[in-house]
């Protein structure tokens, strides 16, 4: 008797404890891998570092671009110079004030050989101080993008970085381990209390944050372990170990969504699948047709764009969970509109009838490449599709590897049908036509491995970096699509959904960049 | 006795050689990590300027030469996924592995034992039936199903034991161990059974055969004519005579358990090394992986380095020779 009322005392110690100090346990599939903001450019090493630190500038839950570092900014008369003004009164966790010298040492420091983040700021030229509170940046000719550019560019301070011996980003091939790989010293929202790496790290609020009145920050103590298994994190959120979860299975939702307790967000991803075919090559290694390519013909693209039935990938591969669509990019990106959206229509007789027509009555075999740990449910959509494309004619082999062998091939040009994953993190057709369009050269292209090249819409994808008129800028991007669609360039399948698991009484919206930015937390008791 | 030593350890440096070696022949099978350390926005010299820096275009036999030259002298070099050295990322994790191994090994020998002798002695028992049943379950099963199902039963249907991690640490003999706090014991349970259980269906059945046929042999009748009682007929005469393939077979096992808790570490997130490993591969991690296959080798190597000392032991006819 007695120790049943010590035990239910202490358990409402303990409700009434965790009621007002708000810990949040959550967990996602991997751990950040450096905690030096230039050194990774990687999702879920960003997410872990926007707790801490900040940048000029940040994209919210919706994905809209706000202000956190710098208060306002524009272009100014020169039309390559930008300036932005610094918040007044922000301090590093350890204490240090906020100024232009930081900023200006930051993005120096990002753009060095060792930084993953140069290529974002491979426009910039130039940053310098104007005063204590505002800088400029310098860009080689016009960009009027160049914020979209910095939302995962984070601010260091100048003096802590240098007298830690760290003013270069961690540099794997040459020893790697630096004291900004370990510690950090932010003006984020969270300062990190602890840290183990794989295993547990744990953040607690500033209470010196200079949004504490912007923004809920109801959270005290955020608690993130990586869970590697997908049953095992399912498991944790369902017993309760945890209050938050990312990366939900699909095939875990419903039991996730039916718990007691428990909720699932779900919103549309930036990221969408889709199957590149080698069109520019004469011949292909991997088919069964010799001395010429069918896929250098427009009506066998076309055909097999008619052939993938997108619904049905939907319905029994994805559980619903994906938004077909006919266009490579997600419906956030500036450029996309429904038409281009559209999915094809035809099936799969249709497309027999005009691969038949094409040249080839009986049909060709080809091999298809296909990661299966990188997107969701990658090996099964190729799966899905290996039977779609063989009601219309064509043959296929599957071949699914590892991503960290898929990849290599795309980056080799040794693959002739593959799949491919992409997100746009500029939230702009640019960085699309960039890396997938544009005919493959040192700076761009590199992930077309199509064979695709189109002098006219290489011109067109190079005017877009300078164009500073808006309504011309999306006239030639309206171009580009319509060009890259009537060649059928890709066989688009879907975007990608995403899930996050939590306990109901939270609210917070999925972020479509799957970045929690947990100050936005709150609580609906 | 000295010379039989320094023979095995001869030989056990000549298998981490020839290990080592064909590590990194399959490593270039295993793709490539440049994809995985630069972002997607980087460029096609980027990626070529890396590859040469880490000295991925160098021939096999020269990669694999530079990392022997280097390990000889103690230097594992950095993790190409988190940069953190090879060496302390290792060092860090290993005690949650030799834990879960030893707190499974014991399980395993204990329970693989005291059930072995008690299915030979009864084997026509129902409890002794019910036991050989429910063991099948133990082999047959895979790893991670059971893994999953402990999971289910004991952390999300009663809650009674954590699903994941190693909960909290307290120093024992100068490590973070999980064997001197609350829930560290709780985290423990549910990986350890998991791991160990092949392991003692496999020493149960051991025990039991061997246990069967010794029980057949005249020395053990004699015993018996002698009016010894039966608990001395059943440990002292019986059972010691049944240990030297069980020997064998514990020290292999040994090795298994903590070298392949691959699989039981992955589904219980326990942060030791073999969820290293398994993010390596991912990541096409060279420095870790190789550095880990060398750990195994060398801990293959001296367990039966020590399981051949053991039978001398156990066995004084092997003394004479």
């Amino acid at each position: 008797m007695k120790r049943t009322l010590v035990a239910a005392a202490v358990a409402a110690l303990t409700v009434g404890s965790v009621a007002h100090a708000e810990t949040l346990r959550w967990a996602r599939a991997g751990d950040s891998l450096t905690l030096d903001p230039h050194a990774q450019n990687e999702g879920p090493t960003h997410t872990l570092a926007h707790q801490m630190y900040e940048g000029l500038l940040q994209r919210d839950m919706s994905g809209e671009i706000i202000p956190a570092l710098a208060t306002d900014w524009a272009v100014t008369d020169d039309p390559t110079v930008w300036r932005f003004n610094l918040r007044e009164g922000v301090t590093f966790h350890g204490g240090q004030e906020l100024t232009a010298d930081d900023v200006v040492f930051s993005f120096q420091r990002a753009k060095m050989p060792t930084s993953a983040m140069k290529e974002l700021l491979a426009s910039v030229a130039e940053i310098r101080k104007v005063d204590d509170l505002t800088v400029e940046i310098v860009t080689e000719g016009p960009n009027p993008l160049l914020p979209a550019n910095l939302t995962n560019l984070f601010v260091m301070d100048e003096g802590w970085t240098l007298e830690n011996d760290s003013a270069e980003p961690q540099d794997i091939a040459n020893g790697g381990d630096n004291y900004v790989a370990k510690n950090t010293n932010g003006t984020g929202a969270f300062v990190l209390e602890s840290r183990v790496v794989d295993e547990r790290t744990v953040l607690t609020a500033n209470p010196d944050y200079w949004g504490k009145d912007d923004f809920p920050m109801e959270i005290t103590e955020l608690v993130y372990t990586p869970i590697q298994s997908a049953a095992t994190r399912v498991a944790a959120l369902l017993s309760g170990e945890v209050d938050f979860i990312q990366d939900v299975p699909v095939q875990d939702l419903d039991r996730v969504a039916q718990a007691d307790g428990l909720m699932v967000a779900t919103a549309a991803q930036n990221r969408v699948i889709f199957f590149g075919m080698n069109q520019g090559a004469d011949d292909l290694e991997n088919d069964n047709i010799d001395g010429e390519n069918p896929f250098a013909k427009l009506e066998v693209r076309q055909a097999m764009n008619m052939a993938i039935d997108r619904e049905a990938i939907k319905r029994v591969v994805m559980r619903d969970q994906s938004d077909p669509t006919g266009v490579i990019m997600p419906p956030f990106v500036n450029g996309w509109t429904e038409a281009l959206d559209a999915t094809p229509e035809g099936d799969a007789a249709m497309a027999k009838e005009m691969i038949a027509a094409a040249g080839y009555p009986d049909g060709f075999t080809i091999q298809l490449d296909c990661p299966n740990d990188r997107y969701i449910n990658d090996e099964a959509i190729c799966q899905a599709v290996v039977g779609m494309l063989g009601r219309a004619g064509i043959t296929v082999n599957l071949d699914a590897k590892p991503k960290a062998q898929h990849f290599p091939l795309i980056q080799n040009r040794t693959t002739d049908f593959y799949m491919l994953g992409w997100g746009v993190p500029t939230f702009d057709s640019e960085y699309v036509f960039n890396f997938l369009v544009h005919s493959s050269s040192d700076e761009r292209g590199t992930w077309n491995g199509t064979g695709y090249s189109n002098t006219d819409v290489d011109e067109k994808i190079v005017s877009l970096a300078s164009e500073t008129d808006a309504d011309v800028r999306n006239g030639t991007i309206n171009e580009i699509w319509e060009q890259v669609q009537s060649d059928v360039l890709y066989l688009p399948v879907h975007n990608q959904v995403l899930n996050w698991g939590m306990s109901d009484g939270i609210d917070f919206p999925v972020q479509p960049e799957d970045q929690p930015h947990f100050k936005f937390l709150s609580y609906s008791k | 006795m000295i010379a039989y030593i320094i023979r095995r350890v001869l030989q056990g440096v000549l298998v981490l050689a020839v290990v080592g070696f064909v590590a990194f022949a399959m490593f270039r099978f295993m793709g490539n990590p440049i994809e995985n350390m630069l972002g997607q926005e980087a460029t096609r010299l980027d990626r070529a300027a890396l590859a040469e820096r880490l000295g991925l275009n160098d021939p096999v036999p020269i990669q694999y030469l530079k990392f022997i030259g280097n390990a000889a002298q103690g230097e594992f070099g950095v993790s190409y996924r988190n940069g953190l050295p090879v060496s302390e990322m290792i060092v860090q994790r290993l005690p949650a592995t030799l834990e879960l191994a030893f707190v499974s090994a014991v399980i395993a020998v204990v329970f693989g034992i005291v059930l072995g002798v008690f299915v030979a002695i009864r084997r026509n028992g129902i409890v002794a039936n019910i036991v050989m049943s429910a063991t099948l379950v133990g082999v047959s099963l895979p790893t991670f199903l059971i893994g999953v199902l402990l999971i289910w039963i004991f952390a999300v249907e009663l809650g009674w034991l954590p699903s994941f991690g190693r909960g909290e640490t307290g120093t024992l003999f100068g490590w973070q161990s999980s064997l001197v706090t609350v829930s560290g014991l709780k985290s423990l349970v549910l990986p350890a059974i998991t791991l160990g259980l092949y392991q003692m269906t496999l020493v149960m059945r051991l025990v039991r055969s061997e246990m069967l046929e010794v029980l057949r042999t005249d020395y053990i009748r004699f015993a018996r004519a002698r009016g010894l009682p039966d608990k001395t007929v059943h440990f002292k005469h019986a059972l010691k005579n049944t240990l030297v393939p069980v020997i064998t077979i514990i020290g292999l096992q040994v090795g298994q358990i903590a070298a392949f808790a691959i699989v039981t570490e992955t589904v219980f997130q326990w942060p030791g090394v073999g969820l290293l490993f398994i993010n390596s591969i991912q990541f096409v991690d060279i420095p870790v992986m190789a550095a880990y296959l060398l750990l195994v080798g060398v801990l293959f190597v001296s367990i039966n380095l020590v399981v051949d000392l053991l039978y001398a032991v156990v066995d004084p006819r092997l003394r004479l020779q």
